[in-house]
């Protein structure tokens, strides 16, 4: 890899560019290798691989919960590694499977934190978290005093959106949100985020295994294999694509269709 | 039986509250040793092993070789509650300490990494989300040592720093049962006080929801 320093980008318009992000463990793993690509302002790119492929790790570095060995990741045009730290990852909204929620904390608590933890007074904490819930599709009179335990899958997946967006964040980065949810309850939550980013002009990144997630919620798909990029394309062309890694990928989503298909022309 | 009261009510009285005094105050300073020193070692978990083991031997000591020891020292010896305070205070380390750093160790280590994302500084994360989640803990280690000292404490008599235990050795000394039990029975109940005081309070730190009681 040629050396330039990574300091500045050159790709205007992009929220997020990752330029030739390697990341390896200490006894020299490689868990990320050599990734590029850039996400749009205001889209949402969708991080398809299976277990293992160093999806959470590539979209951890964004918020440097994860610090790339080689390369380096650009918010809005400024090295990442270049942010104070604290500021950086204020800015960002996180969102992660399940476990997320703090179990000693209600859910105004819980979705305001950020602004608790900016020092922000609590009247003004409490109405933006009110705001939230209600944006979430949670009504605060209902659901802002409960607990995580007296919520549902998908209540708290919804909390867990609300505290993701509190700080107004351009960027956000969501962790196989609804991976732990039945089919129904991830199919309103998918409605109910896309419906949230058509309002506001966020960028997403987003990682999950789910295929159908990606064709539904992705303006652009990548694919990952053993840390590395093997496709960066539109929905529409990572169905048609011939690549190999993108076929199988896609087959392995498609067996019970092509069963029944088959079972019924036999 | 009420003639007995009469003579002694007021003596137990007293020496129910110069227990408690000695007992709260080794509480106090065990707490305030022993908490910052567990959180201290979840931040250096290769200290753990040797720190909590040194708790560990002091806690093996058998008290009335424990008082005995102290009592030869300098600015200790002086006076007899010094001696029993600082006793206790060893005694109470080890389940404070345990409770601290297993406390704040057990935390889903999930909800560390939130705190850390979402941009909560180290402090806060400590006061927000660690001391919070790993309080009902460090308050049943605090219960332990409290109930365990209440008991130690009436040995301290033998060193002459007061409390109930001191109708004890004056019964056994004049093999008066009455006196024993004025000494025992009333520590026992302080005993039972603290544990069901103590078990209030950590009932009412205990992060809610179900299966979360330790």
């Amino acid at each position: 890899m040629e050396a330039r320093p990574y300091t500045e980008c050159d790709t205007m318009g992009a929220a997020i560019e990752f330029r030739g992000v390697g990341l390896a463990t200490a006894e020299g793993r490689p868990l990320l290798d050599g990734i590029s690509f850039a996400v749009d302002e205001g889209t949402t790119t969708v991080v398809l691989g299976r277990s293992g492929s160093g999806k959470t790790t590539l979209l951890r570095t964004v918020n440097r919960m994860a610090e790339p060995t080689s390369g380096a990741v650009f918010l809005n045009g400024k090295a990442v590694h270049e942010a104070e730290l604290i500021a950086l990852r204020r800015s960002i909204g996180y969102v992660i499977q399940e476990t997320g929620l703090f179990p000693h904390m209600t859910a105004e608590r819980d979705a305001a934190l950020v602004l608790e933890a900016e020092g922000h007074p609590e009247r003004e904490r409490m109405r933006r978290a009110h705001e939230l819930l209600r944006a979430v599709g949670l009504e605060p009179e209902q659901f802002a005093r409960r607990y995580p335990h007296q919520l549902s899958g998908g209540q708290r997946q919804r909390v867990g959106l609300a505290r993701a967006l509190a700080s107004e964040p351009g960027v956000l980065l969501m962790d196989e949100p609804f991976g732990a949810l039945d089919p129904l309850t991830r199919a309103e939550m998918q409605d109910m985020l896309k419906a949230l980013l058509g309002r506001l002009k966020v960028t997403v990144l987003l990682v999950t295994h789910d295929l159908d997630e990606a064709l539904y919620l992705g303006d652009r798909i990548v694919l990952l294999s053993d840390g590395k990029l093997v496709a960066h394309l539109e929905p529409e062309e990572f169905l048609r694509s011939r690549e190999p890694e993108v076929e199988r990928y896609v087959r392995a989503f498609h067996r019970g269709e092509e069963r029944t298909r088959e079972e019924k022309r036999a | 039986m009420s003639g007995f009261l009469a003579q002694y009510g007021g003596e137990i009285a007293e020496l129910t509250v110069e227990h408690l005094w000695l007992t709260g105050a080794a509480m106090l300073f065990a707490a305030a040793i022993a908490v910052p020193v567990g959180v201290w070692l979840t931040r250096r978990p290769r200290w753990a092993r040797p720190v909590i083991g040194t708790a560990n031997v002091l806690q093996t000591i058998p008290s009335l070789a424990m008082f005995g020891f102290l009592l030869p020292l300098p600015w200790l010896g002086e006076r007899a509650a010094r001696v029993a305070i600082v006793a206790l205070t060893a005694y109470a380390l080890l389940p404070i300490l345990r409770n601290t750093y297993a406390g704040i160790q057990g935390i889903d280590p999930a909800l560390i990494s939130v705190a850390r994302a979402l941009g909560l500084t180290n402090r806060q994360r400590f006061f927000k989300v660690e001391l919070p989640l790993a309080a009902s803990f460090i308050l049943a280690g605090l219960r332990t040592a409290t109930v365990t000292c209440v008991g130690i404490a009436t040995i301290a008599a033998a060193v002459g720093a007061g409390g109930l235990g001191e109708l004890i050795f004056r019964g056994v000394a004049s093999v008066d049962n009455r006196l024993v039990l004025a000494g025992a029975i009333p520590a026992a109940l302080l005993a039972l006080g603290c544990d069901g005081a103590l078990g209030l309070v950590e009932r009412w730190m205990r992060v809610p929801g179900p299966g979360s009681a330790p």
